[in-house]
């Protein structure tokens, strides 16, 4: 048996360390490219969201390098991801690649329902192996988060552009090569010291973007034409409405841990939209309610096309920007996106920005990194 | 004078109508339905709604404008979450009253109480008690009423079971037709199914008249309102994970249905652009259909662009289509 699984941004660092922990023979898949996409594309239904049928190229691409089970999340609606491994099931069927596929549904009642269908993976591995596994998973995860946060806060303060990317990648490596917690926390430390020598300019204040919208676009670098590391390029202060641990714990442990979840951001979407819609519709909002309270000068909303859920936030936001006064923009990614297009917008967004943020007086010091 | 209540004339209109206008019409409430979709009356919806939303989506603000423009007290938008066990509708009737009130200026009140069967089936009458309260209707009236309501709808379903298409089915009732047991014309030598939401395939500008187009080619058309729910149920439950899309469900159940009947010479499959659920039912009624082998598939896609000369091409060629099959067998 040979485990593969769906890319969404830096997930795989996770999924490789609980496999790998429980001796499981993976394939992680080539990273999303162009060509994923473009076979993705060609066998999915048009009308697909854009996940899915990079999903799909995920899954044959991993073919292609002999693995043959599939590991991945389910749902139970109204979100069209829940019924995303039914699909590619049947499309991977026509294709005529046989590929058995394990599926992660959230459990309906109790979690041991998730341990159960972990367990079609783990074989006969003791559970003490297994939560040990998935607790290590875990911890990758939130190692990954700071990794993004760090990232987010120095890259329009660095003084050489480029280096936070260089340390970006590298600390990826670091995090992903960790085969124990201490040695993760050993390549943490390193992390940050690495940080703390990135020649930055503290004083600075830069303008401020909040990131909302659906989760596959927003954690997956290929799928958003990496806003992030475009936005901070321009001199812009990134921060996400959701990280990867998040979704890890509400999605998989059904909110299990305490950690800041999107409970928080669902309290502060009423009056605009008053009920749960689906995906990350609800959430949306009212990350950008929390957005606007929390000061930050904009919002932008990245959703695949024809997502429904963020069709519905879409056409609320803009009463959310006029009773708060906060630009936002959305940016609707698909197989067609071209990043030079998306980025003449975003520039001008920012612009935007800076300009309004001007006049109030409170931007100091120059942008020195705006070419890319 | 009594009190005016608006429906628009779209999305679940063509599945619940009979139930909220019997219900209304006994707490003595008179019901006013938006006017006939028109190009004007969708024109409207368009420029409200945000440009990703659904044709569908689009026409119910125009439905919205219309009952707005010509003065009722309230307008009912339910929250349609879900109508049986655990399973929705779609996101965008989830968050539709939200969408309609934060897009379409100068509204009268909105009634939008939340009907959610997913886990209790009685939730139905408590949205509804919900309504008539709002109306300032008592308890017992209430009740009453929505008796009433639910005689008129399982009326609405046995019509469509003869073999009524619902829109025939409301007309009919509205013209005081109310126990009718002998079935409708249907003796045209040709039988195609239109597989595709209520809400696309009975607005007739927004289906383009498909349904009278097919019956003067001589083609009876049946829809998935006319098979009864357990046999949907049924044929859906081969799919090895149960759909959560309460429409979607339907369609894949009755395309399954549909392709082992010997009475069935196709099936038209209609989606609007973008549609989400769309993308994925009509995706497996293809890859199942084409395993078969059996019968054929039409797949039409709709939006506010579609001319008309394009889906009279199209629907000619695959009736002539279906006549060669015969002729050659």
């Amino acid at each position: 048996m040979k485990v593969t699984f769906p890319h969404m941004g830096h997930m795989y660092i996770c999924l490789k360390a609980m496999l790998r922990y429980l001796d499981i023979d993976i394939v992680v898949p080539p990273k999303s490219s162009k060509r994923t996409l473009t076979i993705g594309t060609q066998h999915s239904p048009e009308f697909a969201c854009l996940p899915l049928k990079l999903n799909l190229g995920n899954f044959i691409e991993a073919h292609e390098k002999g693995a043959d089970t599939i590991l991945m999340a389910g749902g139970v609606g109204p979100c069209r991801f829940g019924y995303y491994a039914q699909i590619q099931r049947e499309i991977l069927k026509d294709l005529g690649y046989e590929m058995n596929m394990v599926v992660l549904e959230p459990p309906e009642r109790h979690i041991s329902e998730l341990l159960v269908r972990i367990k079609k993976v783990t074989g006969n591995k003791p559970w003490t192996d297994v939560v040990k596994a998935i607790r290590f998973a875990w911890y990758k995860a939130r190692a990954v988060d700071e990794l993004e946060q760090r990232a987010h806060k120095l890259r329009p303060r660095e003084k050489e552009p480029g280096r936070v990317d260089e340390l970006f990648k590298q600390a990826l490596e670091w995090i992903d090569e960790a085969e124990d917690r201490e040695q993760l926390n050993e390549n943490l430390k390193r992390m940050r010291r690495e940080f703390a020598r990135i020649p930055a300019d503290y004083t600075r204040k830069p303008v401020r973007i909040g990131l909302v919208g659906e989760i596959y676009v927003m954690l997956e670098p290929f799928a958003n034409l990496e806003i992030e590391r475009h936005l901070g390029r321009m001199g812009v202060e990134v921060e996400r409405s959701i990280y990867l641990s998040e979704w890890i714990n509400d999605h998989l442990f059904m909110g299990l841990l305490k950690v800041k979840g999107s409970k928080e951001a669902r309290n502060s979407a009423p009056p605009y939209i008053n009920h749960f819609v689906g995906g990350h519709g609800q959430e949306t909002i009212g990350s950008t309610v929390r957005f606007a309270r929390e000061k930050y000068d904009g919002v932008i909303q990245v959703q695949p096309f024809t997502c429904m859920p963020e069709i519905v936030a879409e056409s609320i936001l803009p009463t959310v920007s006029r009773d708060f006064g906060i630009p936002t923009f959305c940016l609707i990614v698909d197989e067609h996106s071209g990043d030079a297009g998306v980025l003449t917008r975003l520039e001008a967004f920012v612009d935007l920005l800076a300009r309004k943020k001007d006049k109030t007086g409170e931007v100091k010091g120059e942008v020195e990194c705006v070419d890319i | 004078m009594p009190v005016k209540i608006g429906i628009p004339r779209a999305l679940l209109y063509y599945n619940y109508f009979p139930l909220w206008n019997g219900f209304f019409k006994a707490l003595g409430i008179e019901v006013k339905v938006s006017s006939r979709t028109t190009k004007a009356v969708l024109d409207k919806g368009v420029k409200q709604a945000v440009d990703d939303a659904c044709l569908p989506v689009k026409l119910f603000f125009g439905h919205v404008i219309d009952l707005r423009d010509s003065g009722v007290d309230f307008l009912f938008i339910p929250r349609m979450v879900s109508v049986e066990r655990k399973a929705y509708i779609c996101p965008k009737f989830l968050g539709l009253p939200d969408m309609v009130r934060h897009n379409i200026p100068d509204l009268p009140q909105i009634i939008d109480v939340t009907v959610n069967m997913s886990r209790n089936e009685k939730n139905l009458f408590k949205a509804l008690a919900g309504a008539g309260k709002q109306l300032g209707k008592s308890g017992f009236a209430i009740r009453k009423a929505f008796k009433r309501g639910i005689e008129e709808q399982e009326r609405f379903h046995r019509l469509n079971r003869l073999g009524f298409l619902p829109h025939e089915s409301i007309e009919q009732m509205e013209n005081g037709l109310l126990d009718q047991n002998f079935p409708p014309n249907l003796s045209r030598e040709m039988t195609i199914a239109l597989v595709g939401h209520g809400y696309n395939i009975y607005d007739q500008y927004i289906s383009m008249n498909l349904i009278e187009k097919l019956r003067q080619m001589g083609v009876n058309v049946v829809t998935p309102d006319n098979l009864v729910d357990d046999l949907i149920e049924e044929r859906s439950g081969e799919l090895p994970k149960r759909m959560f899309w309460t429409l979607g469900k339907r369609m894949i159940g009755s395309a399954f249905h549909f392709m082992r009947s010997d009475h069935i010479d196709g099936i038209i499959h209609v989606a609007s652009f973008g549609c989400g659920p769309d993308s994925f039912t009509g995706e497996i009624i293809e890859r199942h259909l084409r395993r078969k082998r059996r019968v054929p598939l039409l797949n039409l896609t709709i939006d506010e662009h579609t001319g008309e000369a394009g889906v009279i091409t199209r629907l000619e060629a695959f009736v002539d289509m279906i006549q060669w099959r015969r002729a050659a067998q």
